[in-house]
C-alpha cells in the first residue's frame, strides 16, 4: 500500500544531468538530489529524516554515499546529482557507518515493536532491518528519550509520544513547509530534545490546526492517528476524493474490510499533492454516525410520525405525490435541487429527471447561494464559467491578490499553497473586511491589507481599475490582440472617471486611497499576478458585478492565459463546480448551454426521447417565492439543506411548510427534512462510485470503499424515483452515466472512467482537441473569442446601516466546521468549535456593555437570534461576524433575502444589525428548539408500516 | 411572486446595464437577461403588475426593456 518515497521533492529544470549509481546510468533534471536520482535508478538508499514531501535536511546520517573523486561520505539527500558523477550506495564502509548510526537510534528507542501501532509500517524498524542491525552495544539503560515522558493525547485525532520520537524534524518541517503554521519546534538538547507544540503547550492548546501533515511525515509511532492505535493497520486501500470543500483533495482511504482505518492525503493527487486539512484528513466519522438514517420513510403530514417503508414503497409514494401535485397545480409546480456534495453523475441524473420526468426546468443547485455569480461573471467576460488555472500554478505567481476569501479556514490546502508562495517571496494583497489569517501568517505577511467595509467590493475593484487605467499600467498590446476594442474603450473611459478614483471611493470603502493606489500598482506591475477569490465576492447584491470587475482587472493587465496568473474562484463545496457543469441550473443543460438553444435542446430531446421546455425554470429563491404564492408545491431535495443554509430562515421555513410534497434525500434528518413527507436515505462519498469536479475544473474519481448503509447509492435512488415517475433510466454503473455525459457535452467529450483511471484526474475541457484535458484556460485566445470588458458601476446595497441597525454583519466559515455542519458536527471537530459565535470589535462591545462570552441578541430587518460574543480586533469597528455551522444558532434567521442582480445569489455578507446584551435565547431559537424536539420524537417513533 | 420583489430584481438588472454608454445595447442587455433567466410566471407577474399599477417603480431602462419583451411575446 505504501507509495514510493523518493526522499526529496521533484525538481523542475530545463537541463538534465546523467550520472551513474551502483552501475546504473540515470538521467534527471539538474538540481535533483542523488537520493532521488538513485530511486529513479531503482536503488533505494536508507534514510530516516528525508521524505519527498519535504526539502532535504541531512540530519539522520543514514543516507551516506560514496562519490568518486570526493572525500568523505556525503548525505545523498542534500547532494545534488551532477553530470558524470559516479555514486556507490553499498560498500562495506557505508554499511558500517549506517549500522553505527542505527545502533545509536535504537539505543534510544523503546523496543516494544510487537505492541506498537506502527509495527510493520515503521521506517525506523525497516531501516534497522535494512542496515542489518543485530545488536545494540550501548544497552538500553542510562539517559534516554523514552522514559519519564508523558504522551500527549489532547488532540482528538492523533497522539504524540515523545518516547518514540527520533527527533528527525520531519514533523516540524511538515508543519512549516507544507502547512505553513509553524506550530512545532524541537525544544531542548540531547536526550531532552522534544517536539514541542506552541510554547510548550499540548497540541490541542497550541496553534496547531490538526492538518495531520506532521502525522503523515512521522517515520515512527511518535505521531500517529488514534484510529490506527485503536484498530490496527489497514490491509487495503483505494484512491478517492474528499467530500468537503472545493479544493478536491485526493485521498487514500486505508481500509480493514469495509471499515476506514484512516484517510491519508494522496501524494499524487494533483489538487493537494499529499497535503490535507483537519476535515478531509480526520473528520470522516460522520459516515458511520449513529444519526445516519438508513431506512426510507414517508408521512402524509409533517406533524405525523415517520413510517419506515421499503425503497419501492417510498419511490411509489413520492412519485404518486409529485404526479398528484402536477395534476392539481400544473406541470411546473414541482422541481428539484441537485447536490453540490453528490457526484457529477448523480447531479446529471437529477437534472435529467427534472427535465425529462417532471417535464420542466425547475432544477437548481446550491451554487445559487455561493458561486453562481462566478458562472455568470466569468462566462460573460472570458467565456467559461470556471477558474482559469490549476492550483499549482500559483507556484509561478509573483503577486497574489486575495479578495473575499479566507483560504486558511475555507480552503486550507490552497491556503497553505498561497502561504508557501508568499514565504518564497511573492507579494500578497488581501482585500477583506476582517483581519483573516493570511494577513499576518507566520513568515507570510500581506504587503497590503485593504480592510474595506462589507458590501463595497465593486467600489474597491473600480478604484483599482482607475489607478491601472489612469497611471498607464494597462497592458495595451494584450488587449489589442485579445479583447473587444469597443467594450474596452468604454470601460477605459468609465474607469478613468474621477468618481471611480481611490480618493472618491475612500468614503465608500473606508480604505485610504494611498493604499489602494499602491496595491493597484503592485498588482499591475509586480510580475505574474493571480487573483483568488471566494464567497466574500459573490455573496453580495453586486456579486456578479464584482466577478466581472475581477475579470476586467486580469484582462487589463494581461494576467490571463499563462502560468502564475489568472482568475481563481475558490469554490465552496466539493462538487459545486460539477453541479453547475452538469446543468444543475434552471436555464442551462450540461455544459452551460441555454435551454432556449434549439440545437442543444433537440440533442437532449433525441437522447432522452422526450420533449423539453425552452423556457428557463425557477431558481431556489424563486421556488420559495412561488411556494408562498401557491404555484410551487413539490420539491425533490438531494443532499442540500436550504432550511439551514439559505438566507432568511423564517421565509424558507414558511415556503417549505407551504409545499405538499417535499422529498429529502440525505444522510441525516437535516433541517429541511423536518418539512419533508418522504425521506430517502443518502450515501456518503465512501459508499458510492462517481466523480467530483473541483474549483480548478479537475474531474477526479470517487470510489466506493464500503457498501451503502441504506443499500443504495444516491444515483440508484434517483433511478428508482425516475422509474416510479414512469421515466425509467437504465444504468448499471456511474461509468455509463459518464459515457452519456461525454456523449452530450462537448467539454466532457473526452472524459471516461478509463481515462481517469489512467491519468488520475483530468481538467475539462477534455475532448478531441484537448484529449489530456486543459489545465490552463484562455492561452492564446479567450473561450468566447475576444475578452469582453463591462462597466462595473458601484451600486450600494439596500442593506444600509441606520440608527436602528448601526452595525454590519458578515458571515463566513471556520476551519474545523463545514457549511451547515451536518457532517463535521458529527465528528470530533466539535472539540475545536462547538458553537457559532459572534465576533465583535472591542469598541462596539464596550459601547453596549458586552464582554467576552456574553449572550448577545442580534436583530436585523429579517429576524433576530442570540449568540455568544467573542470580542476581537479581527473585525473592524462597525462590523460583526459569525458562522452558520449550527442550526440552533439561527445565523440565517438574521440574513435577508437581498440577492445578486444577475443570479439571485443571496447577500449573506452584508446584513445591517443591532446588538444587545441578553440572558436567554431568542423567540425563534426557543420555537426552533421545540420543533426540533418534536421532529426528533417523530423520527424516534418511526414504525415499520 | 411578490411584485415588489420582481420590481427590485428588474431594477437591479437595469442598474448594471445602465452603466453601458450604448443605450440600445444596454436595453438589449436587460431584455436578454430577463428572457434568459426569468421563469415565465415571473415575467407574467411583472407584466400584470405593470398593467395594473403602471411602471413608475421601474427604472427607465427596465421600462424600455419590458416594452420590447412584451412586443416579442
Amino acid at each position: 500500500m505504501n507509495e514510493i518515497d523518493y526522499g526529496t521533492p521533484a525538481i523542475t529544470s530545463d537541463h538534465e544531468v546523467t550520472l551513474h549509481i551502483d552501475g546504473v546510468t540515470v538521467t534527471v533534471p539538474a538540481g535533483t538530489s542523488v537520493m532521488r536520482a538513485a530511486v529513479k535508478a531503482g536503488v533505494m538508499i536508507p534514510k530516516l529524516c528525508a521524505t519527498d514531501s519535504l526539502a532535504p535536511f541531512g540530519s539522520c546520517r543514514l543516507c551516506l554515499v560514496e562519490i568518486e573523486g570526493r572525500r568523505g561520505y556525503p548525505s545523498s539527500c542534500t547532494t545534488p546529482a551532477a553530470a558524470g558523477m559516479t555514486v556507490r550506495t553499498q560498500t562495506p564502509k557505508l554499511a558500517e557507518l549506517r549500522r553505527n548510526v542505527m545502533e545509536l537510534y535504537i539505543s534510544d528507542h523503546p523496543l516494544d515493536c510487537l505492541t506498537c501501532a506502527t509495527n510493520g509500517d515503521c521506517e525506523l524498524q525497516a531501516m534497522a532491518d535494512e542496515v542489518g542491525l543485530r545488536e545494540v552495544r550501548y544497552g538500553m539503560a542510562g539517559a534516554n528519550h523514552f522514559t519519564s515522558v508523558k504522551k500527549d493525547e489532547s488532540n482528538p485525532y492523533f497522539t504524540y509520544d515523545p518516547a518514540k520520537c527520533i527527533v528527525c524534524n520531519r514533523c516540524v518541517r511538515a508543519c512549516e513547509e507544507q502547512q505553513g503554521t509553524f506550530a512545532l519546534t524541537i525544544s531542548g538538547r540531547g536526550f531532552d530534545s522534544r517536539v514541542t507544540a506552541g510554547q510548550g503547550e499540548s497540541f490541542m492548546e497550541s496553534e496547531c490546526v490538526s492538518c495531520g501533515a506532521c502525522v503523515n511525515a512521522c517515520p515512527t509511532a511518535a505521531l500517529i492517528e488514534k484510529t490506527v492505535i485503536a484498530k490496527g493497520q489497514a490491509e487495503h486501500d483505494a484512491i478517492t476524493t474528499c467530500a468537503y470543500c472545493g479544493v478536491g483533495c485526493g485521498f487514500k482511504a486505508e481500509m480493514q474490510g469495509n471499515e476506514v482505518v484512516r484517510m491519508v492525503p494522496w501524494k499524487d493527487g494533483k489538487a493537494n499533492e499529499g497535503h490535507a486539512c483537519v476535515k478531509g484528513r480526520f473528520a470522516w466519522g460522520y459516515a458511520t454516525h449513529k444519526d445516519r438514517i438508513t431506512k426510507p420513510m414517508i408521512r402524509a403530514k409533517t406533524s405525523d410520525p415517520w413510517c419506515e417503508v421499503s425503497w419501492d414503497e417510498a419511490f411509489a409514494y413520492a412519485a404518486k405525490e409529485f404526479r398528484r401535485v402536477q395534476e392539481k397545480y400544473g406541470k411546473n409546480a414541482v422541481g428539484a435541487l441537485v447536490s453540490s456534495r453528490c457526484t457529477n453523475e448523480e447531479d446529471y441524473l437529477v437534472q435529467k429527471l427534472v427535465r425529462a420526468a417532471f417535464g420542466n426546468n425547475n432544477v437548481d443547485t446550491c451554487a445559487r447561494v455561493c458561486h453562481a455569480p462566478t458562472g455568470y461573471g466569468l462566462g460573460q467576460t472570458l467565456g467559461t464559467s470556471a477558474g482559469t488555472q490549476t492550483f499549482k500554478s500559483v507556484e509561478q505567481s509573483d503577486v497574489i491578490l486575495l479578495i473575499g476569501s479566507n483560504p486558511s479556514e475555507g480552503h486550507p490546502v490552497v491556503g497553505s499553497r498561497l502561504k508557501r508562495r508568499v514565504r518564497e517571496g511573492a507579494k500578497l494583497i488581501v482585500i477583506d473586511p476582517r483581519e483573516i489569517d493570511m494577513v499576518n501568517a507566520p513568515h507570510a505577511r500581506a504587503t497590503y491589507h485593504l480592510k474595506l467595509r462589507p458590501g463595497t467590493n465593486v467600489a474597491m475593484l473600480s478604484a483599482l481599475a482607475h489607478v491601472i487605467v489612469t497611471e498607464g499600467l494597462v497592458n495595451e498590446p494584450f488587449i489589442a490582440e485579445r479583447c473587444e476594442t469597443q467594450a474596452y474603450a468604454e470601460w477605459r473611459e468609465f474607469s478613468a472617471r474621477s468618481a471611480n478614483s481611490p480618493e472618491a471611493m475612500e468614503t465608500v470603502t473606508g480604505v485610504p486611497a494611498a493604499d489602494v493606489r499602491a496595491a493597484a500598482r503592485l498588482y499591475a506591475t509586480g510580475g505574474n499576478a493571480a487573483i483568488f477569490y471566494g464567497l466574500g465576492v459573490t455573496e453580495h447584491s453586486q456579486g456578479s458585478t464584482a466577478v466581472i470587475a475581477i475579470a476586467n482587472l486580469a484582462m487589463a493587465t494581461g494576467n490571463v492565459g499563462r502560468e502564475g496568473v489568472g482568475v481563481n474562484p475558490l469554490r465552496g463545496q466539493n462538487n459545486v463546480q460539477g453541479s453547475c457543469d452538469m446543468g444543475g441550473f434552471p436555464d442551462i443543460y450540461p455544459g452551460y448551454r441555454h435551454v432556449s438553444d434549439n440545437a442543444t435542446r433537440e440533442l437532449f430531446e433525441k437522447a432522452w426521447s422526450v420533449n423539453l421546455q425552452a423556457n428557463p425554470g425557477l431558481r431556489i429563491p424563486n421556488m420559495l417565492e412561488a411556494a408562498l404564492d401557491g404555484s410551487f408545491k413539490g420539491l425533490y431535495c438531494q443532499g442540500e439543506d436550504p432550511a439551514q443554509s439559505d438566507p432568511n430562515t423564517q421565509h424558507v421555513q414558511a415556503a417549505l411548510a407551504a409545499m405538499e410534497c417535499v422529498v429529502v434525500q440525505d444522510l441525516f434528518l437535516n433541517e429541511t427534512a423536518k418539512f419533508a413527507h418522504v425521506f430517502l436515505p443518502g450515501a456518503s462519498f465512501l459508499e458510492k462510485d462517481g466523480t467530483f469536479t473541483n474549483g480548478e475544473r479537475r474531474i477526479s474519481r470517487v470510489r466506493r470503499v464500503m457498501p451503502p448503509l441504506a443499500g443504495k447509492a444516491d444515483w440508484e435512488v434517483t433511478l428508482g424515483l425516475a422509474a416510479a415517475l414512469g421515466y425509467p433510466m437504465h444504468y448499471e454503473h456511474p461509468s455509463q452515466i459518464m459515457e452519456e455525459i461525454a456523449h452530450l457535452t462537448p467539454t466532457f467529450a473526452g472524459v471516461s472512467y478509463d481515462k481517469l483511471e489512467r491519468m488520475g484526474s483530468v481538467q475539462w475541457p477534455c475532448n478531441d482537441k484537448m484529449p489530456e484535458g486543459t489545465p490552463l484556460m484562455h492561452v492564446n485566445a479567450f473561450v468566447r473569442g475576444k475578452g469582453r470588458f463591462f462597466n462595473t458601476q458601484y451600486v450600494p446595497t439596500d442593506e444600509k446601516v441606520t440608527p436602528r441597525f448601526p452595525l454590519l454583519l458578515t458571515t463566513g466559515r471556520i476551519l474545523s466546521q463545514y457549511n451547515v455542519g451536518a457532517q463535521t458536527r458529527r465528528t470530533e471537530n466539535v472539540q475545536f468549535y462547538p458553537e457559532d459565535v459572534l465576533e465583535i470589535h472591542p469598541h462596539d462591545a464596550e459601547e453596549r456593555g458586552i464582554k467576552q462570552g456574553d449572550w448577545v441578541g442580534i436583530q436585523s430587518r429579517a429576524g433576530d437570534t442570540v449568540l455568544r460574543a467573542t470580542v476581537t480586533e479581527r473585525v473592524q469597528p462597525g462590523v460583526v461576524y459569525t458562522t452558520f455551522h449550527f442550526p440552533e444558532s439561527g445565523a440565517n434567521v438574521i440574513t435577508t433575502d437581498n440577492s445578486d442582480w444577475a443570479t439571485n445569489c443571496p447577500e449573506y455578507k452584508v446584513t445591517a444589525v443591532q446588538l444587545v446584551k441578553v440572558d436567554q435565547p431568542s423567540a425563534w431559537q426557543k420555537r426552533n428548539a421545540r420543533e426540533d424536539e418534536k421532529q426528533r420524537k417523530l423520527l424516534a417513533g418511526a414504525a415499520r408500516k | 411572486m411578490k411584485p415588489e420583489k420582481l420590481i427590485k430584481m428588474a431594477n437591479q438588472i437595469g442598474a448594471f446595464f445602465d452603466a453601458m454608454p450604448d443605450r440600445e445595447q444596454a436595453v438589449a442587455g436587460v431584455v436578454a437577461h430577463i428572457q434568459r433567466n426569468w421563469e415565465p410566471r415571473m415575467r407574467s407577474a411583472l407584466r400584470e403588475h405593470v398593467a395594473r399599477n403602471g411602471d413608475e417603480a421601474l427604472m427607465p431602462i427596465v421600462r424600455e426593456a419590458l416594452r420590447i419583451i412584451q412586443k416579442g411575446s
